[in-house]
């Protein structure tokens, strides 16, 4: 059924159009002057400014590995992250510490520790199911590279993001 | 002929092709600019400072790319097209006085008797490059685009020839450079500020002249295929309009010869309207070349003011409806501009002019 709507009646200032032109046009001219005058708020100029500063506590960003105080990895290769990863992002090659080593009671560290950042989708699960504390994500979110293989960090990129950690866990040093 | 004066023309045409090559590729810059401005927006601010690199870039890019013809067109139309939509633009500007004189020499390129009606025969050229770019292209949204725009130049070009009417029933001269020597001894034709304030001729006149002058610019801006009467390109109906199937500096001179178009058509509003390079208190370039420089200045400072009105108006009106456009232009301002004749030539007959 057809419905017929009903035309509002335009008055003559109305019907003669120009007055609605000219307020339109004077519309557009406040925001540029406002704009002009720096009186509008735009969004962030981004590589000038940047998030970093109001990067919120709980953000997640690339992963990283991290030593402990006399520099050991904390990590343990354990491949609990490994085996968590959603994406499978996380590849681990364990070596052996030789007896007599310092840190002999180990076991193990990674000999080689990958993380592909094309496939990690910062869920943040190897952070939380790492018994040694030892992977974070920090506030790295800025990861570019030119190929596929620029874009897999390896052990040293991973503790080039993550640094020290001091304190926490400290089970695997001799009882003081 | 003398050789002074080839040679002198020359160096004019030179100039002047070099400043408003200049000022239409900062026209684009200003267009972008000024429209993110209006959106709350930044616009390209990258390239140099504060971006004012960015036509460079944009020539660089329209130059570097592929010039890709396709295989379903009719080659040689389209070809000719591009040329045939920046060439009329051009040439109009040869009869614009834009300037007073300097060194003695006439700031004139071509100062002949007919000059507002070759300024009407060049420009409406500008559609054949339209209407054979939609046509050659042999696909089905150009068509669309070219088809449009023929019958939209056809509609507006008539209230542009009769709107100019009443300006020249008052000096009775179609010459341009006679057009701004009468503004200058008896003011501007919308602003007549200048000469004899107790002269009820002249203020009475300043109001068909001002209807003159509205229905002028509105016809221009549909001349020129500006928003709101961008119907033959209508990037959000049909594609890109009459230059879909165009790419690289082919595109460019469809795209850089609409502003073209939009500063001689300001060139002319100037000039018939706005009292051409004078302004009130500076005298003309007989009296030193400083003056006439600043003459020059006067004259595209007015004209980069109007080219602000255009981009404003763009980034203000939404784009007509076809229908609403055949009525506006045939009902409205054929009407107006006829009976505006008509007001014109009766306070010119009646009233004492002194």
């Amino acid at each position: 059924m057809a419905i017929t709507v009903s035309r509002p009646k335009l008055n003559f200032r109305e019907r003669l159009y120009l007055p609605a032109i000219l307020s339109g046009m004077a519309i557009t001219m406040r925001h540029f002057k406002n704009m002009l005058f720096g009186r509008t708020k735009v969004t962030m100029q981004y590589p000038e400014e940047k998030w970093d500063s109001h990067m919120p506590e709980h953000y997640r960003g690339a992963p990283a590995l991290v030593r402990d105080d006399t520099g050991r990895v904390r990590c343990v290769a354990c491949q609990l992250c490994e085996f968590i990863c959603p994406p499978r992002a996380i590849k681990i090659i364990p070596g052996e510490f030789p007896a007599g080593d310092k840190f002999a009671k180990v076991e193990k560290f990674p000999h080689e520790f990958d993380i592909d950042m094309i496939r990690c989708i910062y869920c943040g699960l190897c952070e939380e199911v790492c018994p040694e504390q030892a992977i974070y994500l920090r506030k790295d979110y800025a990861i570019t590279g030119f190929t596929r293989a620029d874009m897999v960090h390896n052990k040293e990129k991973l503790l080039e993001i993550g640094g020290v950690m001091h304190g926490v866990v400290l089970k695997w040093n001799e009882k003081k | 002929m003398d050789y002074a004066f080839i040679f002198s023309s020359l160096i004019k045409i030179a100039a002047l092709l070099a400043v408003v090559l200049g000022i239409m590729n900062y026209a684009v810059y200003a267009e972008r600019r000024i429209s993110a401005l209006i959106q709350d927006r930044l616009g390209p601010n990258r390239v140099g400072p504060a971006g004012l690199f960015q036509p460079i870039a944009d020539a660089a890019k329209f130059l570097l790319k592929e010039d890709f013809t396709p295989a379903h067109v009719n080659t040689f139309y389209y070809w000719l097209a591009p040329c045939l939509a920046m060439i009329p633009a051009i040439t109009t500007l040869a009869v614009v006085p834009f300037g007073s004189s300097l060194f003695g020499v006439p700031m004139v390129i071509a100062d002949i008797n007919v000059g507002v009606l070759f300024v009407f025969a060049i420009a409406s050229l500008g559609v054949y490059g339209i209407v054979i770019a939609g046509w050659s292209s042999n696909s089905k949204y150009p068509f669309l685009g070219g088809v449009r725009s023929s019958s939209q130049m056809i509609s507006y070009e008539l209230s542009l020839g009769l709107a100019v009417i009443p300006v020249f029933l008052l000096v009775g001269q179609l010459r341009l450079t006679e057009v701004v020597r009468y503004q200058i001894e008896n003011g501007w034709l919308i602003a007549p500020f200048v000469g004899d304030w107790g002269n009820l001729q002249k203020w009475l006149l300043a109001i068909p002249m001002m209807i003159s002058f509205v229905v002028f610019t509105i016809a221009i801006f549909a001349e020129t295929n500006r928003l709101p009467f961008d119907l033959p390109e209508a990037e959000t109906e049909l594609v890109g309009g009459y230059h879909t199937e165009y790419g690289s500096m082919k595109f460019g001179l469809f795209f850089l010869g609409e502003y073209v178009a939009m500063i001689t058509g300001s060139a002319i509003i100037v000039t018939l309207f706005l009292g051409g390079w004078h302004f009130p208190g500076v005298p003309d370039g007989s009296h030193g070349w400083g003056w006439g420089l600043l003459n020059i200045f006067i004259f595209f400072s007015k004209i980069a003011g109007l080219l602000f009105v255009f981009i404003w108006v763009r980034w203000t009106l939404p784009r007509f409806r076809y229908d609403q456009l055949m009525r506006l232009g045939w009902v409205f301002f054929f009407e107006i501009a006829l009976v505006n004749i008509f007001i014109a030539a009766i306070i010119i007959a009646y009233l004492p002019s002194k």
